[in-house]
This record gives structure tokens, C-alpha cells and sequence, in this order.
């Protein structure tokens, strides 16, 4: 592509959870970082998720989720992505969720979990560099 | 508080000690920073001393403690007379398994019981709704109805013990759950003491656990005052809370302002109704966060009690001195928990304890280490607990009454915060109020700026958390994490099928209808919700017919 298209990224809250000073600032760095950015508000289901990512065609969909429910929503959002062709979006999370927890995720879709304390440029960083993965292959 | 010639030579020394003491030590090495601030971003001077409290007032603005304006506490023995209340927030899973918790936090000498509830039924859904899904006891415990609120204080002597719940959008359903449990057991309400948090404006602002849009959720709130005042004396029907604010991302006068802007909602809410202020204005609590900047915090409270009394005796005309308290239950700041080195947590609780004990507590959740990582576990909340404890018992900062009045620092950022209350009330109304405030997404707007510059401090290192971007550690966290029943769910979902089976449907029919009927008028719901609840009519049930009449909140999405 001789004129790259900018990054485009959704940034999701999925369950009934209302823990969004996360997400929001998370959805605000990446804007800052020259990324387009969707936040679809508070309490999304899966489907809602999906469908959105898929409207909205984006590169990356951002999960924030500290409810605890991420292993029951989670691997959902990326299956329902794959039914829906989204085979090359990169899907992330973030929140209250432990490690032993990851490998489930992983397995299912999820290219990476950031706990808290993550610093937001390294966010950022990742999805440039997993994005410009995608893009070439 | 100093007089004229006083004054006038601590200048003159002030001077004399700029040029000669401190110039040089500054010419010899510098400070470690060009400015100095608070958490909240609040610069701090090098030094405070009598000039900064030049015009001071003593018996205007500091006064003494149980008197008005009650900077230094609202009653006036403090800890001296009565210890605050060890209230641990705490949820998990079903029923029995917090009921089991609930026992072995009172047989480690907490002194007050606090409901966590999880997602589902925050929301106001069963556990068998399919909006439920996958949140059954994750944040909370899962109450859907009589029944299991039943199974929840089982054992436990709620005639003697106060219980706080938080609980906002159904606050007014499981309020009746509780009373019809103790009901059961030959409790009369008058003697039930306790919380409900119902405080839905900051719910909109910063929690997030909506159901019902503004208007109809403020009826619910004043119904559930009003019953109070004539029939639970001993209740606190609303907890006006600044904790989710500042969790949010706010700074200290924000949640300050924000918190006391909302109260000033609910008075006004309840007079609007017609209801004597003096009846109650007493019952209004409040709930605070604290966070990590101990002065900071320990001003927020002391501003916090002088503008709540000055408003509610000036503005609202209040008589009984009660109605000028201002109580508060405090909880340790979650979001300065990290997942990194979590035994690291017991200091920052320690001292964000400290300062709410320090700032004139009525009742104190403290955080367990593990929180960054899941639910406490058993040892984790009892090394919370002890830290109230060891505070309580060892350090002797109980002994005397508001022991950092007169400090020069602490009134003087106790004055600051109140100043900046007052400017952000200003613009409050400047908007027509909370209501439309919220409407316009002024809060949730400032929060979030505020939240966004605070992580990026933190992101290039000009802020300094310990584990997180400094001294870190590499390797994994080993630390026990709480498991929950994996069972729990299916008995849960067991019980509210019985419950459906065995229960009259055609009392639950008829008490749901009264309910609906009653929710298009103006009458006061609280005893319809009660009569839905003693024939077992679910949250869920309960709730459907309010989402029905009154419609449910949509928020703006804005980052």
C-alpha cells in the first residue's frame, strides 16, 4: 500500500461490567497515538461486539473486562468475529484478569492480555507492530 | 488566629530565613523537582506556616468537634468514645458461600457488614435472565430474590448488627428483601440498622449500575427516604458516594464537589416532595474514597463536613443539629491497588486507612492486597481487617480528637478544597443543576480528562508507583487467589426454579399488578415493592415491571 491506511480500532466493553476508566483512557491514548478509535459505550454483547467491529471494519478490537466474566465472553467475541470473516483482526484484552486465565484466552483467539499497569504507549507499540504484521502477510 | 503584630514579625522572619537559610541550602543543591504537587495535581508549597492562615477564624471555620461546623468531627469524643465501624465489603458466588464469609469476618472482629452484589443483580436481573450470562457471583453476590437473601443473613443477628449494601438502581427491591427476611424472622423494620447505597446520580456520573432514567429513579430515592423517616430510624436510605467518582478517575475536589453537589440534589429532591428537612436530613450519609496523598484526603473530609453543615443549616434552613452532619463511610482506594508485587498493597491501604482515621471516619472497608487480581481471598481480607486493627489498637492516633487541626499544611489545603468545591458547584449550576449536568456529560467528560492525565504521569515516569514503573521485578506473581464454587451457579439457578415452582403465582401476579398500577401514579412504591417481595416475586419480576412503566437510561459513550 503506498498510502497506509490509519489504524483502526474498536474498543469494547463486554458484560454488564461498568469498570470504564480503562477503557476509556486506553481508547483516548490510542487516538492520541494517531489511531482511529470506536468506544462502543457500556454493557455489549458479544454480538453487539462483533457486529460492530464488522461495521465499523476495524484492525484491532480492544476488550476491557474487570467483571470477572471473561472466560464466558471473551472466546464468544472471537468466535463470532471468525463467523463473521474477521479471520485477520487482532483482538486484545484488558482488566482484572489472571494469569492462569491467559492460556485459555490465548487459545481462543485473544493475540495478547494486558494487566493493569500497563503503560499505554506499550499498548500502542504492539498493535503498530502486530498491525504491520497483518498488513504485509 | 495570630494578631496583626504577630504576624508581622513571622513575615519579617520568613524573609530573613528565605535569604539567609534557605537561598544558600537551594544554591548549595536543588530540590528533586522544580514543582511539587499533589496526587490530584494540586501544586504544594515547600512550606505552610501562620501566614498562610493569616484571616483565619478559629471558631468560624474550625471550631469544635460535635459542634458546629464540625471540621473537626461530628461528634465529640471521636474515637475516644466509640471506635470507627470495620465494615468489609464483601461478595461472592451464592449465598451460603458469603453468608460463610460474612462469619468469619464478624468472628475476626469486624463490626459491620457490607453486601457486595455481583452484575446481574446490580442490573436488576435473575440469575437465569440471559443477560446474565457468564456474571453469575463474578463481582458480587447473586440475590435474586427473598429466598436468597434469606440463605445470605442466615445466622447472622441483623437486630444487632448494621449492614450497608450497595445497591442503587434496585435499591428500593432488595432494601424490601432485607426488611421481609428479618420480618421472617420476627424483626420488626424499626429495629434494622444499616445502608443502602441508592445514590443513583453517581451512578450515572462514574459507577455505572443504572437502570431507570434520572427522573424516575429520583422518585424511587425520595420514596424510599420518605419510608424511612416514618418507619426505619435507624436506617441510612441513601449513601451520597464520592468512592466510584474518584475510582473513575477524579481528583480530590471533584469528588468532593461532585459528591456534595449530589447531595445538595437530594435534599432538594426530597423538599420538592414536602418533606421536613429536620426528619431526614439526619439519616443522609455519605461515602468517601481514600486515596493515596495522606494530607490531601484527610483535608477532603474536614472540607467536606464544613460545607455540608454550612449548607444544610444556611441554605436549607435545618434546626436539629443532626441534620448538619455529615457522616461518611470510607473505602481505601482500589485503583491504586496494582497486580504488581501485591503485597505492596498492605502499605498504600495502611495508609490510605490512616488517612481516612485521621480525617474523622464513621466506618472504614479497607482493601485486601489481591484485589488487582480477583476477589480477596480468606487471608487477604483478614490482613485488611487486622490493618484497622493495628490502627485502632497500636498507633494512638485514636487517642485525641482531630489531630492534625491547627496544622498549617492541613488547614490550609482543608481551605483550598473547599474553595474549589464552591467553584465547581458554580459551574454545576451554571448548567441547570446535577441532572443536566449528567445530560450534557459534563462529569463523566472531566473524570475522564482527569483519569487521562493522571495515566499519563504515570506512563512518562513523572508519577511514581512502586512496582509499576519503578523498582519492578520481573517474574511471575505468586500469590493465592480466591477460588469460587464452581457449583454455585447450578444451585443457584436450582433454587430460583423451586422458588417459581412452590411459590403462590397468583399472589405474585397480583402483587407485581398492584405494583405496576401504583408506579403510574405518585404514590410512595415502597410498600407495593414490599408486598411483591413477601410472596417471592424475583428482582428480576420486580424489576421488569419498573423497567416497563419508567423506561431504562441510555449513557453518551464519550472518551
Amino acid at each position: 500500500m503506498s498510502e497506509e491506511r490509519r489504524i483502526r480500532v474498536l474498543v469494547a466493553k463486554p458484560g454488564l461490567d461498568g469498570h470504564d476508566r480503562g477503557a476509556k483512557v486506553v481508547a483516548r491514548a490510542l487516538r492520541d497515538a494517531g489511531m482511529e478509535v470506536i468506544y462502543t459505550g457500556l454493557r455489549q454483547t458479544p454480538e453487539m461486539i462483533a457486529e460492530a467491529a464488522l461495521q465499523e471494519d476495524v484492525d484491532v478490537v480492544g476488550l476491557s473486562i474487570l467483571s470477572g466474566a471473561h472466560l464466558a465472553l471473551l472466546p464468544r467475541i472471537t468466535e463470532l468475529l471468525r463467523k463473521n470473516g474477521m479471520v485477520d483482526v487482532l483482538v486484545i484484552a484488558g482488566g482484572i484478569i489472571p494469569d492462569e486465565d491467559v492460556p485459555a484466552l490465548e487459545a481462543a483467539g485473544i493475540a495478547r492480555v494486558f494487566g493493569p499497569g500497563t503503560p499505554t504507549d506499550e499498548i500502542a507499540a504492539y498493535i503498530r507492530q502486530q498491525v504491520a504484521e497483518r498488513r504485509q502477510a | 488566629m495570630f494578631d496583626e503584630e504577630q504576624l508581622k514579625a513571622i513575615a519579617e522572619a520568613r524573609r530573613a530565613w528565605e535569604r539567609d537559610v534557605l537561598g544558600p541550602a537551594l544554591a548549595r543543591a536543588g530540590e528533586r523537582r522544580d514543582e511539587f504537587t499533589t496526587v490530584s495535581g494540586r501544586p504544594v508549597e515547600r512550606l505552610y506556616t501562620p501566614l498562610d492562615q493569616a484571616g483565619a477564624s478559629y471558631l468560624a471555620k474550625i471550631g469544635f468537634p460535635g459542634s458546629y461546623p464540625f471540621t473537626r468531627g461530628v461528634h465529640a469524643t471521636m474515637y475516644r468514645g466509640q471506635l470507627w465501624t470495620m465494615r468489609m465489603f464483601a461478595g461472592f458466588g451464592t449465598a451460603e458461600e458469603t453468608n460463610a464469609r460474612y462469619k468469619y469476618l464478624l468472628e475476626h472482629g469486624e463490626t459491620g457488614l457490607s453486601v457486595a452484589f455481583d452484575f446481574p443483580t446490580l442490573y436488576g436481573y435473575d440469575t437465569d435472565d440471559p443477560e446474565a450470562e457468564g456474571e453469575f457471583g463474578k463481582c458480587g453476590v447473586a440475590v435474586s430474590s427473598l429466598a436468597d437473601m434469606e440463605v445470605l443473613f442466615d445466622g447472622i443477628p441483623v437486630d444487632r448488627i448494621t449492614t450497608s449494601m450497595t445497591i442503587n438502581g434496585p435499591a428500593a427491591v432488595i432494601w424490601a428483601m432485607y426488611i421481609v427476611a428479618a420480618e421472617r424472622r420476627g424483626i420488626p423494620m424499626a429495629q434494622l440498622g444499616g445502608t443502602i447505597q441508592n445514590d443513583i446520580l453517581k451512578e450515572y456520573i462514574a459507577q455505572k449500575s443504572w437502570i431507570f432514567p434520572p427522573r424516575p429513579s429520583m422518585r424511587l430515592i425520595v420514596d424510599t427516604i420518605e419510608f424511612a423517616s416514618r418507619n426505619l430510624p435507624r436506617w441510612n436510605p441513601i449513601s451520597i458516594s464520592g468512592y466510584h467518582i474518584r475510582e473513575a478517575g477524579a481528583t480530590a475536589a471533584q469528588e468532593l464537589a461532585y459528591t456534595l453537589a449530589d447531595g445538595f440534589t437530594y435534599v432538594e429532591a426530597c423538599l420538592e416532595r414536602g418533606l421536613d428537612v429536620d426528619r431526614f436530613a439526619p439519616r443522609l450519609s455519605f461515602f468517601f474514597n481514600a486515596h493515596n496523598d495522606l494530607f490531601e484526603e484527610i483535608a477532603k473530609y474536614r472540607a467536606a463536613r464544613r460545607i455540608w453543615a454550612r449548607a444544610m443549616r444556611e441554605r436549607y434552613g435545618a434546626k436539629n443539629p443532626r441534620s448538619w452532619w455529615l457522616r461518611f463511610h470510607t473505602q481505601t482506594a482500589g485503583c491504586t491497588l496494582t497486580a504488581q508485587q501485591p503485597e505492596n498493597n498492605v502499605v498504600r491501604v495502611t495508609l490510605q486507612a490512616l488517612a481516612a482515621v485521621l480525617g474523622g471516619t464513621q466506618s472504614l472497608h479497607t482493601n485486601s492486597m489481591d484485589e488487582a487480581l480477583a476477589l480477596p481471598s480468606e487471608q487477604a481480607v483478614r490482613v485488611a481487617l487486622r490493618t484497622q486493627q493495628i490502627i485502632a489498637e497500636e498507633s494512638g492516633v485514636t487517642n485525641s480528637v482531630d489531630p492534625l487541626a491547627g496544622s498549617y499544611l492541613i488547614e490550609t489545603l482543608t481551605d483550598r478544597l473547599e474553595a474549589d468545591a464552591e467553584a465547581i458547584f458554580g459551574e454545576i449550576q451554571a448548567l441547570g443543576g446535577v441532572i443536566p449536568a449528567i445530560e450534557r456529560g459534563y462529569f463523566q467528560r472531566a473524570i475522564a480528562e482527569s483519569a487521562y492525565r493522571y495515566q499519563h504521569e504515570v506512563d512518562c515516569g513523572q508519577r511514581r508507583v512502586v512496582g509499576v514503573n519503578c523498582y519492578q521485578m520481573p517474574g511471575p506473581i505468586t500469590i493465592p487467589l480466591l477460588k469460587v464454587d464452581a457449583e454455585g451457579e447450578r444451585r443457584q439457578r436450582e433454587r430460583l426454579a423451586r422458588l417459581r415452582r412452590e411459590r403462590d403465582a397468583h399472589a405474585v401476579r397480583q402483587a407485581l399488578a398492584a405494583l405496576r398500577r401504583a408506579a403510574t401514579t405518585s404514590e410512595n412504591l415502597m410498600p407495593y415493592i414490599l408486598d411483591a417481595v413477601r410472596a417471592y416475586a424475583t428482582l428480576g419480576e420486580t424489576c421488569r415491571v419498573l423497567r416497563d412503566v419508567f423506561g431504562e437510561y441510555r449513557e453518551p459513550s464519550l472518551f
